[in-house]
This record gives structure tokens, sequence and C-alpha cells, in this order.
């Protein structure tokens, strides 16, 4: 079940989500967008919607739905 | 028609502003501009506008930025050091299309200076005076009268071309006092323009106050080439006095072109052919009226500064044909029998005697 | 909980470094903006500097002033048009170098726009070079061997100069971690709401990481702000805040 929209294509790679993520639902995978970066990976198992990617996110890559 | 009122010159320019729909004032105090701000900072009140007295010019002219944005008729005033001061807002509001009325007491002098009339700033104000590519029209009124309908016209030009004008008035018509009729009062609705900033709907297309050429793009340097060329079709203005037959014509604007109207009586009854060219916009600079100047032998500014400024603007008019002298001294207006004189000494070095 | 970026915001490219505080920024201010049913009225200004690749991506009328004089440009827009809310978007270089002669009688006039200044410490757009902010032994491309406060001065703190003014909110927040970001976002939307009762100057200066010119990854900048940089910088409401 989808809990975590992403839009990788916006992501600087910055990590801030990785470390703020309280269930350590995301992670860098081995995507590397169009702007360079290497991207995150939601886990949707283990995310709880609790919205802290989406806050301390400085490119609006995560939707909470 | 509206009475005739006596007037002091600065005071009848802020009422002017007024009546012309500004509703916004910024200034600093600096002689002998100040009895604008003084003013205004009372009546600006009684017309329900804003007035702020800034922390300097700078904050001054780049308020007149922000209530420009926002599709206010927006003015500051200064002089010499201060107008200085106001280049960055003077560039800033061309590179961003915006429409703002500047307007410099003209005094005497670089750096300080001093505080008497002086034309000093002819190529600060015509020229662009800050940085990059860039001219402002600039009117140069020479009586109180002229004070009061060029800022009534002022802020419609700078409306017409979304464009800063300013004004090159100076201590002396400034500070004089004559008779004036005041123009009457005239409403301006800040929502009338599509570019102005005023908030819209997340659906709308979002107003950007920004320097045009990011938006613009390469349509740019044609953009303000034909804005300028059009100031310079529509926009040139002058008086002239007995010039179709005068073999010698003084060239003045302001405080000076009043000393050269009464050289140019005295001249004539002397028999002697003398004329007037004043130009009323310094930029766009009037060439058309040197075409009526026929018989001319030579021309003669008298602007009260050292370096003869405008003599670079009558040497392009006339293409660099006609000799041009200039008269004038930064420390006082000039006198007009010293310069029935100089006519007189000019016109007989030009029919080949002595040169002068 | 469901969360998504503000329709204000949304955008393809954004300009800004990766781990900037500006984009966090931005974000807090169309939200909040969105919240307050203020969106459709809401003007800014932003300066010349990062600050001004909000022009791209918000969808506000934006007016970009010159350097430094941010704040006055918003002060004379708010004055001809009253029943908009008017903010004033820019850095720390603008706001207390360049424009300290505006930041100051802003606040002794008190007069009536939102200030967001975004303080990195640094320069950002010319390349990190030394600020009033830089802190102590701190290293900048203009100050190589590290800040010597002795010649350049502490790091300027702005509730130490508006210690005296009545202006109607003062307050300083971070933009790293969600419960900073968290409380940003309530000081900023008190900023709006006095604003929007005429209180006068709201003044929300915004701690962000500039992990480019810092040299610094991300999550180091993180920590040098938290850990260092609120050294300085205490995060709080000085002005206009509920201790009151």
């Amino acid at each position: 079940m989808e809990k975590n929209r992403t839009d990788v294509t916006r992501c600087k790679g910055c990590g801030y989500c990785v470390a703020e993520c309280p269930k350590q639902a995301i992670s860098f995978g081995d995507h590397m967008n169009a702007k360079g970066y290497l991207t995150i990976v939601v886990d949707q198992e283990k995310c709880i919607r609790c919205g802290s990617c989406y806050r301390v996110c400085p490119d609006y890559v995560f939707e909470i739905l | 028609m509206s009475e005739r009122v006596l007037m002091k010159g600065n005071e009848a320019l802020a009422e002017a502003a007024l009546r012309a729909g500004c509703r916004f004032f910024a200034g600093y105090p600096i002689t002998p501009q100040t009895e604008i701000l003084e003013y205004l900072s009372w009546r600006m009140d009684e017309v329900g506008g804003s007035y702020t007295q800034a922390e300097s010019e700078l904050a001054a002219v780049n308020m007149v930025f922000g209530a420009a944005s926002g599709g206010a008729r927006a003015l500051t005033t200064s002089s010499g050091p201060g107008f200085s001061l106001k280049q960055e807002g003077i560039s800033y509001l061309c590179a961003s299309d915006l429409p703002a009325v500047i307007v410099n007491v003209m005094r005497i002098g670089s750096g300080l200076g001093d505080i008497a009339q002086g034309q000093g700033d002819y190529w600060q104000m015509t020229r662009g005076g800050g940085h990059g590519d860039y001219r402002t029209i600039v009117l140069a009124p020479n009586s109180v009268q002229e004070n009061a309908d060029l800022t009534y016209l002022a802020f419609d030009l700078a409306e017409k071309y979304r464009h800063p004008v300013l004004m090159a008035s100076d201590a002396a018509i400034g500070q004089m006092i004559e008779a004036v009729e005041l123009p009457e009062f005239k409403e301006h609705d800040i929502d009338k323009f599509d570019w102005s900033v005023k908030g819209g709907k997340v659906t709308e297309k979002y107003r950007k106050i920004q320097n045009i050429f990011y938006s613009m793009g390469p349509a740019y340097e044609d953009f303000l080439r034909e804005k300028y060329a059009k100031m310079e079709a529509e926009e040139q203005r002058w008086e002239s006095t007995a010039v179709e037959d005068a073999e010698l014509v003084f060239v003045a604007f302001g405080i000076s072109s009043r000393v050269c109207e009464e050289a140019v009586e005295g001249a004539r009854a002397k028999g002697l052919k003398v004329g007037l060219i004043r130009p009323i916009t310094l930029y766009p600079f009037p060439v058309k009226a040197f075409e009526e100047a026929k018989k001319v032998k030579a021309f003669m500014t008298n602007e009260m500064n050292l370096l003869a400024q405008m003599t670079d603007d009558v040497r392009l008019a006339t293409g660099c044909k006609i000799p041009v002298y200039h008269s004038g001294s930064i420390f006082s207006i000039s006198d007009t029998q010293e310069l029935i004189a100089r006519a007189e000494e000019v016109i007989r070095a030009a029919k080949g005697g002595d040169r002068t | 909980m469901k969360l998504k970026a503000p329709e204000r915001v949304t955008f393809n490219k954004s300009g800004f470094c990766p781990g900037c505080g500006h984009g966090v920024a931005g974000r807090l201010i169309a939200e909040v903006a969105e919240e307050m049913g203020l969106a459709d009225k809401l003007i800014t200004t932003v300066d010349v500097a990062c600050g001004s690749l909000h022009l791209e991506d918000w969808h506000f009328d934006t007016v970009m002033a010159a350097h430094g004089r941010t704040l006055v440009t918003a002060i004379g827009l708010k004055k001809v048009r009253k029943d908009n809310p008017v903010l004033a978007y820019y850095g720390d270089g603008a706001g207390y170098a360049i424009g300290m002669a505006e930041t100051i009688h802003a606040g002794l006039r008190n007069d009536n726009v939102i200030a967001i200044v975004v303080n990195n410490a640094i320069y950002g757009m010319t390349g990190g070079q030394m600020a009033p902010t830089t802190l102590p032994g701190q290293k900048t491309t203009s100050s190589p061997y590290g800040k010597d406060a002795a010649r350049f001065g502490k790091p300027f703190r702005i509730e130490d100069a508006y210690s005296g003014f009545d202006i109607g909110y003062l307050a300083r927040g971070a933009l790293v971690g969600a419960a900073n970001i968290n409380r940003a976002k309530k000081m900023i939307r008190k900023a709006f709401e006095k604003h929007m009762n005429n209180q006068g100057l709201c003044y929300v200066e915004l701690l962000s990481p500039c992990p480019t010119n810092w040299n610094l990854a991300p999550l180091k900048a993180k920590d040098f702000l938290l850990d260092e940089m609120t050294k300085h910088f205490p995060l709080g409401e000085f002005k206009g805040g509920d201790a009151k």
C-alpha cells in the first residue's frame, strides 16, 4: 500500500530525510536522477506517515497520502 | 480654471504632484530640495496618501520602487549629492520597467558642492547616471508655473513609457516665489495596470517585477531601442525665441534660459540678430528645434557648469557643422549685459572679424 | 496525516543547492499563506541573492528588489497596498551589512511588513564570503584563516539591535530537523497573524545550512548549525511571543 509518494526527479540526495525518519524507512537507493543525484527510496511497509521527511525535505520530494 | 496663487517653486512642484494623482512620497532632507519634503509631510496626509521621511536617499528611492511596483504614482526628490544616491533606484526602475518621478533640485559642484543653484548634473541626468544602459526623459522647468506643469506631465510620461522620468529643477527655480495656476486634481487608480503586483488566484498568471531581460530574453534589446526611439520621436519639447533670422542662438534651460530671454530682447534692441532655443526636455534633446535656425552662424549655450556639458548635445543636433560656444559660471547666474556683449563678439567673429 | 507541498510552490526546477534551507523556508511561507487563506493576496519582495530564486518557483506576485533594499521595497509597497499582506524575504548579507540602515529604521518606525531573513552566516550567492553573521573562527573565502572577531566583530544579533524597539514580533527559528521546522512554521504563522492585525514589523530570522559554502555535507552542515551556530544565535521568540 502506497503511503508515501515520492518524486525523486526533484531529489538532490541531501539525506535529511534518511536521518530524520524515526522508522528507518528511507534509504539511498541505486537510482541516479537526471540531475545526477543518488536518490532515496521509501520502504512503504515501514512508513508510518509521520511526515517528518516531508517537513525536512528542501525539494518537495514527498507526498504523504 | 483654478485661481492664480503665489507659491515657492518647490511647493508648487509638490502640490502639482498630488494633483497628478501621486499618493506616495519618500525622501530625505537636503538643501535646496527640502521644501518639497516639508510641504508633503503635512499635505500628503490631507489627500490621504503616504509620506515617509526615510533614513537615506537609498531607502527613499527603493520605497518608491516598491510603491511603483504596486501601481502607485510615486515621487522622490533630492539635490546633488543626494541625487547621486538615487542612481541605484533609478537604474533598477529602468531595468524593471517601472514608472516613477525623481526630482533633482540642482545645486553646484561635485562632492558636497554648495547649496546655490547649478546645472552641473546635466550629463548625469541625461546620460543615465547609474550603471548599465539606460536613459530617462528629463524635464527642465524654468519657472514656478513650469515646476507645476511639468511635474504634472512627468507622471503621465512615466506611465506612458513605464519608465522613470526625471525633473531637472534647480535652487533658483525651487526657491523663488511666483504666481502659479495649479492644475486640476485627478484620480489615479492603482489597480488599472495588468503588470502591477496585487495578488491573484493560483490559477492566474502571477506577476513578477524584475529585470525585464530575464523574462524577455533576446527581444529585450529591440523592445528598449524602440522605447527610446519613441521617446525621441514624440517627446521633444522646447521653446524658441526669435530663432528664424538669428545669427547667434543661445541654448539654455532652467534658470539660465530666463537671463537669455532678457539678453535676446536687449540684443535685438541693439540690432543684433540673436535668438534662443530653450530645451524643455533635456532628454530627448530637442534636435528638431535646430532645423529652424537657418541663418545661424554660431550657437552659445548658457549653463551653470564648468565643462559646457550641454554643448555636446548642441553639436550632435547640428552635426558639428556650426561653432558652439559656452557661457556661464558655476558661481552665479549670468549677467544679461555681459551676455549681450558676448553675443556681439561672437557674431563679429563669426562674420570674419576677431576671434572671440 | 496527508501532506503535500502547496500549489504555490509546486515547481519543476529548483535552483537551490542540495541541503539548502531556502526550499524549506519557501514552502513554510506558502503553507502558512494557504492555511490562513491569504495566498491570493500575498505579495512578496525578494533580494538579489540565493533567495531570489523563489521568484521562479513561488506562485505569488513578487518584486525583485535591489540588494539590501528588499525591506524598504516591501515597506513602500505596503503603504500603497494596505489590503495586501506584504512579505520581504532576504538574507543576512542584505539585512545586516548593505541594508543595515534599512533594517534598523524599519524597526525604529515599526513598519507594517513581514520580514523573513534567512541567516546562513555567509554570503551564499557570491561564493561563501564572510558576513556580519560569520562565527568567530569560521573559515570563509574572505577569511581563509578563520574570522578574527577582534577585527571584524562578533556575529550580529538582531535581538540585540532591536532590543529597544517596539516591533510587532521577533523570533528566530532553524530550518533543519522536523521539530525545529515545525517551530519555525509556527513563528511564520504568528508573524502573518500579527501582520494582518497591523501590529507593525513582524520579523523572523531563520538559520539555514549552506552545505556548499560551508564545505560540509548536508548532514554535517545540519550538525554545525545546531551545535555551533545556535551558540551565537539562540532560537526562540524575543518580542511579541507567547511568554508575554
